[in-house]
């Protein structure tokens, strides 16, 4: 076995098993079936039509989000402030949604493109402030959250409602929903947007590898110095990553606003989509196609997992501990690297 | 005999490589033992062997007449073996004596008795006469006092052998000649040092006895006062090597590179280059030789546009470059060769064949509309890599991987085929080999020779002497004296290099 060249996929794989494993032992420990509970949770993810539809709607924020980490990451860019900027892509998008009316063709892509500008906006402010000030942008970022979440909960209860928790539905040209999905899934809220994530997933990896922006950005990523001895415009490079980062960010926030809930309502807190795709990008590695796969691992658990506590008895509390679980696995990837090179020498 | 260390036919195999192939290494008490090889020859992994890093398949290890096993670093410290890293392992952040007594500290009712560590630490240091402050901050210390408080970590733990691993390679000049003296008063007082180098000048200066390896093989151990620098640098590299570089006379024409009045401040906002004149022509190589620190880095830097100038003029080719942009100044015809490979040379994560167009790769061929051409790319490294001899298992491996004189290699490549009329190159053999140092010299005289203007920086002051046609001696930020190479000397350019006028220094010399 060649460990350096396959530990690239073998790695999150095998943090995925340990966390499933150790997941067992916490079922076992407190006293349920963990054979009964992980029938449950993969039969709650794809066990008929609509529980694969819901699955497919969940998987769709979670790769733009986590193609936004990974982007930001590829370019040297820690992106805590995905969740703020899928937040104002997410009001942008109904804001649209539910002010203009317009033939579809026009409509539903000015939407999309209103929320990847608002996500590009807020990422653009500490990645302006990390070009010019050098200011930490894990520390704006994080900030730049909390005025989101607010700032959006005041627009929505001033500007797109009286006074009240909801902005009323987003037009029918905006929307991502399709009878036809709903139909063949038994009525789940599956919508257009895994199509728009997938493209995006397209999108990242082109950019990133095949243009001569990305091979910039990434340069810039690696080595600051270099690039600017190589005559590239660091600073520029570093505001343009977090830009195109908050984008893929603005666009998951579209995809809840113009598809799952088809409006925008208060928040009491964050929804957790934006900062479950640092670990999402994280298993996946940082790459467009490794990102998909994690997204679609997260997405399983995330939606199987409704289904534990009726059918297995299991507390949705222990789904949260084995998705926790795997990402410790997956950022102690050194760990299981150690053990592998140590099994391939006792192997010799 | 009264050999201390005994390595007798070590063989190391990493898989099919075999790194070390039977080598024999003897080293007697109280003398200072030299081990000379390539960059890849195999002794790091000799010394690694020996301080217990690695197992070897075959051999035996004796310390002191007795035969040992060395299974790891804690072992080879209670034999009495201690290694001077090239890369120092300190923590920045504590005082000298926290590190020498970090994993070994004196406690007293269970707290760090930090009164008796810094005494003994000053003790042992006044006793080798090493001169270091027991209570400084290892970020406030120059590299050279630094690699004290290495030497200080391994007497502290009672070594009686100790392996200096490429030490001068980080020093100037001045810090090499005290870390001479260093090692001779260490072994005045008993102790045995293994010196791992490939600089030559080195061992006939300071050891006593030198074994050669070759590719993994040991070729033999010499008495240092029966050979001479020739024949070492020939059991090296395994052929003849030369150590003046042949060179036609330079036949310079017009001036590509003038510099008037420039002045360029430093980090600190001193104006480290201060009204500095100098102009290169076409077909000569202009070395600059000073003293670190006088303002040779900011002249590059500005000359290159990754530092701001504050005033004065850069002309290549009559056309006014200062303040353009590194890739406006790129693009009118100067190549640079980066003094710090690893910080402005390559993209050490990227495969080197994508690092060798790092400033070509938005130009056709290599991209069209903003789209890359990956085979365009990958053709051009390939023809590089192959002309260049730069040694890579193929052109995808990332440039981390490769050795510094391969990636000093890949670097000489790139810069020359984009065929500037200016070639800047900052100590382009600084921690190379001999062969690879041969080659890029090679290299420079060849862009020479073809008309182009070529600017050497160095601290070696054999290579300004050797490969350079005229010498501009930079002192306090400006140019104080150009001298013909064929009739300097090295005192003569010693004394302008401390400041004095030329007249005295040519009534000195």
């Amino acid at each position: 076995m060649n460990v350096g060249r396959f530990s690239g996929v073998l790695i999150p794989l095998l943090a995925v098993v340990l966390g499933i494993l150790v997941g067992s032992i916490v079922m076992l420990v407190s006293g349920y079936n963990p054979i009964e509970g992980y029938s449950a949770l993969l039969y709650g993810a794809f066990g008929d039509p609509y529980y694969i539809g819901e699955t497919i709607r969940q998987v769709t924020p979670y790769i733009l989000a986590g193609l936004a980490v990974a982007f930001a990451f590829r370019t040297g860019l820690f992106n805590i402030g995905v969740e703020g900027q899928l937040l104002v892509g997410w009001l942008a998008a109904v804001w649209v949604g539910v002010s203009f009316e317009l033939p579809k063709v026009i409509h539903l892509p000015l939407a999309i493109l209103a929320a990847a500008a608002a996500g590009a906006l807020w990422a653009f402010i500490p990645g302006i402030l990390k070009a010019r000030f050098k200011v930490h942008e894990v520390i704006v970022t994080i900030m730049m959250n909390y005025i989101a979440l607010h700032v959006t909960n005041a627009i929505i209860r001033s500007v797109l409602s009286d006074k009240g928790f909801k902005s009323e539905k987003v037009h029918e040209s905006a929307s991502l929903r399709s009878d036809f999905l709903q139909s063949i899934t038994d009525y789940s809220t599956l919508h257009y947007g895994i199509i728009i994530s997938l493209i995006g997933a397209v999108v990242m990896w082109f950019l990133l590898e095949k243009t001569t922006k990305g091979y910039e950005l990434r340069a810039v990523g690696f080595n600051q110095h270099a690039s600017h001895y190589a005559g590239m415009n660091v600073n520029q490079n570093i505001v343009l990553a977090m830009v195109i980062s908050g984008a893929f960010a603005g666009v998951a926030g579209a995809m809840e606003g113009l598809g799952t809930f088809e409006n925008i309502s208060v928040k009491g807190g964050f929804t957790g989509v934006g900062f479950d795709g640092i670990a999402v990008a994280l298993l996946g590695g940082n790459t467009a196609i490794g990102v998909v796969l994690a997204a679609i691992l997260f997405g399983s658990l995330k939606i199987g997992a409704l289904e534990m506590p009726s059918s297995a008895g299991v507390p949705v509390e222990l789904v949260d501990i084995i998705i926790a679980l795997i990402i410790f696995f997956v950022a102690s990837s050194y760990l299981i690297r150690l053990i592998l090179t140590r099994l391939k020498k006792e192997g010799k | 005999m009264d050999y201390v260390i005994e390595m007798l036919n070590i063989r190391k195999e990493f898989g099919s490589f075999v790194a070390n192939d039977n080598i024999t290494l003897q080293v007697k008490k109280g003398e200072i033992h030299a081990l000379l090889g390539e960059n890849g020859a195999g002794k790091s992994t000799l010394m690694n062997v020996l301080f217990g890093l690695y197992q070897p398949e075959g051999g035996e290890i004796r310390v002191k007449g007795e035969s040992v096993k060395i299974t790891d670093p804690n072992v080879a410290n209670d034999l009495g073996i201690g290694m001077v890293h090239q890369h120092f392992m300190l923590v920045d952040t504590f005082s000298v004596t926290e590190n020498i007594i970090l994993g070994s500290e004196p406690k007293k009712g269970g707290k760090i008795d930090i009164k008796k560590a810094e005494a003994d630490v000053r003790a042992l240091s006044e006793q080798y006469g090493l001169a270091v402050d027991p209570t400084a901050k290892i970020s406030d210390i120059s590299v050279g006092m630094q690699q004290r408080v290495e030497i200080l970590k391994t007497l502290y733990r009672g070594a009686e052998i100790l392996i200096f691993d490429e030490p001068t390679a980080v020093l100037t000049p001045q810090e090499i000649q005290e870390l001479i003296q260093i090692m001779k008063a260490l072994v005045n007082e008993g102790k045995s040092i293994i010196l791992i180098t490939h600089k030559l000048k080195e061992i006939m200066e300071v050891c006593d006895r030198v074994t050669v390896i070759r590719r993994g093989k040991g070729i033999g151990t010499l008495n240092v006062s029966d050979t001479n620098p020739t024949e070492l640098a020939e059991l090296m590299v395994g052929r003849e090597v030369k150590f003046t570089t042949d060179k036609e006379e330079a036949k310079p024409t017009e001036p590509v590179l003038e510099i008037q009045n420039l002045v360029v401040k430093d980090a600190r906002h001193i104006n480290t280059v201060d009204g500095l004149n100098l102009t290169v022509r076409a077909g000569e190589i202009v070395g600059i030789a000073g003293v670190d620190g006088n303002g040779q880095s900011e002249l590059i830097e500005a000359i290159t546009g990754l530092r701001k100038a504050e005033s004065g003029s850069i002309k290549l080719n009559g056309k006014e470059l200062i303040n353009l942009s590194p890739r406006k100044i790129t693009e009118t015809g100067v190549g640079h060769i980066p003094q710090d490979r690893h910080k402005h040379g390559l993209v050490l994560d990227f495969p080197i064949g994508e690092n060798m167009v790092l400033q070509t790769y938005y130009q056709e061929p290599f991209s069209k509309n903003g789209i890359l051409n990956f085979n365009q790319i990958y053709d051009k490294a390939r023809k590089l890599i192959e002309e260049y001899d730069v040694r890579t298992p193929d052109e995808y491996t990332k440039a981390r991987a490769l050795s510094g004189g391969n990636q000093q290699k890949a670097i000489i490549g790139r810069e020359v085929d984009r065929n500037p009329d200016l070639l800047i190159a900052a100590q382009p053999t600084r921690g190379l080999d001999v062969g690879a140092i041969e080659f890029i010299h090679k290299r420079l005289i060849e862009q020479r020779d073809q008309g182009k203007a070529v600017l050497l920086l160095s601290f070696e002051l054999d290579e300004v002497m050797n490969v350079s046609d005229r010498i501009a001696v930079i002192y306090e930020g400006k140019i104080v004296a150009i001298v013909d190479s064929k009739e300097t000397t090295e005192q003569e350019l010693g004394l302008l290099m401390a400041g004095s006028k030329k007249k005295e220094a040519g009534v000195t010399s």
